[in-house]
């Protein structure tokens, strides 16, 4: 086995280093501690715990998941327990290990991002945020922050203002033109960008003539969602100088390899953990070989490797 | 809780009916610390069709470390699991969930239908232990056939319990449901009912349990992706209109914590 204490493996997402590149993905994680068991929360790149809000949301109503080809289909509804129970409760644990935080958080309104990140400044435990900007704007007629440039600049603007650690702004697949919204966080002072959420999709109970998610639609995640993961992380890496998060799909160090040829520093394994609690920690295991038996002097090496014969990268 | 990822040895499989199996794991972690009424997650393939573990009670464990489950065959997974060969080494994650809580020395009455009759047996195993008249462990069993109900009657007698058994078609047992003889009871407010099966016969044992003034542990299902309260896909409405999740919080609930249809 490979030995993973050296630095081989590390990488940086803006201002903060990571120990590996291999972090969970918010909401197939919960917030560290069920997993803890089973693996050594120590070993990974990070941890991004599930999303926040201001106040606690009790979710959707069931059914909220449904398996499909490679993959599954969730409407779970963003339930959590609120930002202040969120501190109070679920950070204690985290505080105690040495590992990289972000915490996940969503809003409503430009304001309720506002107040999440004020709440948050100055916890101890708390490496980062991560944006989720796929919420519906109840200010903008419900259309989501995250499929309108403007909109996506202006809450990583008011993220990053109120922050006193590293933004990380998650973009949605569910938009034409994925490169202007990475653009338009980029200028919003986002310091690293991760994607792609989930794809909108929805499945039919034939038998009952009816959706089969009692929310009508849900988030696509998991293997089947890996190419077009793949695609959008090649497009953004061509105009954006920030460092780039894939998600989408990965299960297997070959996966990680992939999405950091196409030009991510780091990525996030989402629907995996379900199928495998401690696949995280094979993985970065796995990336420690493959830096060995390739001898890499860094994982950073290959990062962003397939740019060079088509289109420069911005550095 | 200890909880455990297991790479387990099918030891054995049996075929009990047309498409009603048990499998067998050498599975010594997972087997220590089961309590009834958990289950185990148990992944049918390699690979990503299907993708996600499934669920399924634990039906019966030995001192040796052998842990057995009791599915029905009913899409991809459970198919691919039906032709499981001996030998074969099978990832099981586990024991999950929160058991049955149990009672001693009372007069108690366990109701199963169909593959809920699953967490029963590894809960009557645990309930004889400790009575000194096993008789008082009064075990009612259905299904719509023989082939559901049959082969699963000599495991439960093996105990000294009372076994009573029933079919939809009358092909064993008495015809009718477990819930018409459950009513014929004669039951103290002291006894405690246990029950899993279709969501429709539990909401009926249930009720006829509240009508004698009886406490009744429900064990419920529900498709869910990790087990361990991760994705909180599993959720179920509760009495008081919040959702409760299964892996976690469940499977066994009281009836009346729970939300159930009219």
């Amino acid at each position: 086995m490979g030995q993973i204490n050296n630095n081989s493996l590390t990488v940086d997402i803006g201002s903060l280093e990571l120990k590996n590149p291999i972090m969970t993905a918010s909401g197939t994680f919960g917030y560290g501690r069920e997993f803890a068991q089973l693996l050594d929360l120590e070993k990974l790149g990070g941890i991004v715990v599930k999303g926040i809000s201001l106040n606690p949301r009790p979710g959707n109503p069931p059914p909220r998941i449904i398996e499909t080809a490679s993959g599954m289909l969730n409407a779970i509804g963003l339930q959590n327990v609120g930002v202040d129970r969120f501190i109070t409760e679920k950070m204690s644990y985290l505080q105690k290990k040495d590992v990289t935080v972000f915490v996940n958080i969503l809003g409503d309104s430009l304001n309720e991002y506002q107040q999440i990140t004020e709440r948050l400044r100055g916890v101890n435990g708390v490496s980062g945020i991560e944006v989720n900007i796929s919420c519906p704007n109840v200010r903008k007629g419900g259309v989501a922050f995250g499929t309108n440039p403007k909109m996506a600049e202006a809450v990583t603007r008011t993220v990053k203002d109120a922050a006193d650690v590293p933004v990380m702004v998650k973009l949605s697949p569910n938009v034409t033109d994925v490169a202007e919204i990475a653009q338009a966080v980029e200028a919003g002072g986002a310091d690293s960008i991760s994607l792609i959420n989930t794809l909108i999709g929805m499945a039919i109970d034939t038998t009952s003539r009816k959706p089969v998610l009692a929310n009508v639609i849900g988030g696509l995640s998991g293997p089947a969602i890996k190419p077009v993961a793949l695609r959008m992380v090649y497009q953004v890496a061509q105009v954006v100088k920030v460092p780039i998060i894939g998600i989408g799909g990965i299960s297997t160090v070959q996966d990680v390899i992939e999405f950091m040829m196409a030009g991510a520093t780091a990525v996030q394994l989402g629907t995996a953990n379900f199928v495998d609690p401690v696949v995280s920690q094979s993985v970065v295991e796995d990336l420690a070989r493959y830096v060995e038996e390739e001898k890499l002097d860094s994982i950073k090496d290959i990062i962003g490797v397939i740019h060079k014969d088509w289109l420069p990268l911005n550095n | 809780m200890a909880q455990y990822q297991e790479n387990a040895i099918v030891t054995r499989i049996e075929q009990l009916s047309f498409d009603n199996f048990r499998i067998s794991f050498d599975s010594p972690q997972i087997t220590a610390d089961s309590r009834p009424g958990q289950f185990v997650m148990v992944r049918s393939a390699e690979g990503t069709a299907p993708l996600l573990r499934r669920p399924f009670s634990i039906h019966q464990v030995d001192a040796n470390g052998n842990l057995q489950i009791y599915f029905k065959v009913v899409g991809k997974g459970t198919q691919l699991m039906s032709q499981f060969i001996a030998g074969e080494e099978v990832s099981l994650l586990g024991p999950l969930g929160k058991g049955f809580e149990m009672k001693k020395d009372k007069a108690v009455y366990l109701v199963g239908g169909g593959l809920g009759i699953a967490p029963l047996l590894l809960l009557t195993a645990r309930l004889a232990e400790n009575y000194t008249e096993p008789k008082k462990i009064t075990v009612i069993l259905g299904g719509r056939t023989k082939e559901e109900v049959e082969p699963l009657v000599e495991n439960f007698t093996s105990y000294g319990v009372t076994v009573l058994s029933t079919t939809d078609d009358g092909s064993f047992g008495d015809k009718g449901f477990v819930t018409n003889i459950l009513e014929k009871q004669v039951m103290s407010t002291e006894s405690m009912v246990y029950t899993c099966g279709p969501e429709a016969m539990m909401a009926r044992v249930y009720e006829i349990s509240k009508e004698k003034g009886l406490a009744c542990q429900v064990s419920v299902e529900k498709e869910m992706a990790c087990g361990m309260g991760a994705c909180l896909g599993c959720c179920k409405t509760k009495a008081d209109g919040d959702y409760t999740h299964v892996c976690i919080n469940g499977p066994v609930y009281y009836g009346e914590e729970l939300q159930w249809a009219k």
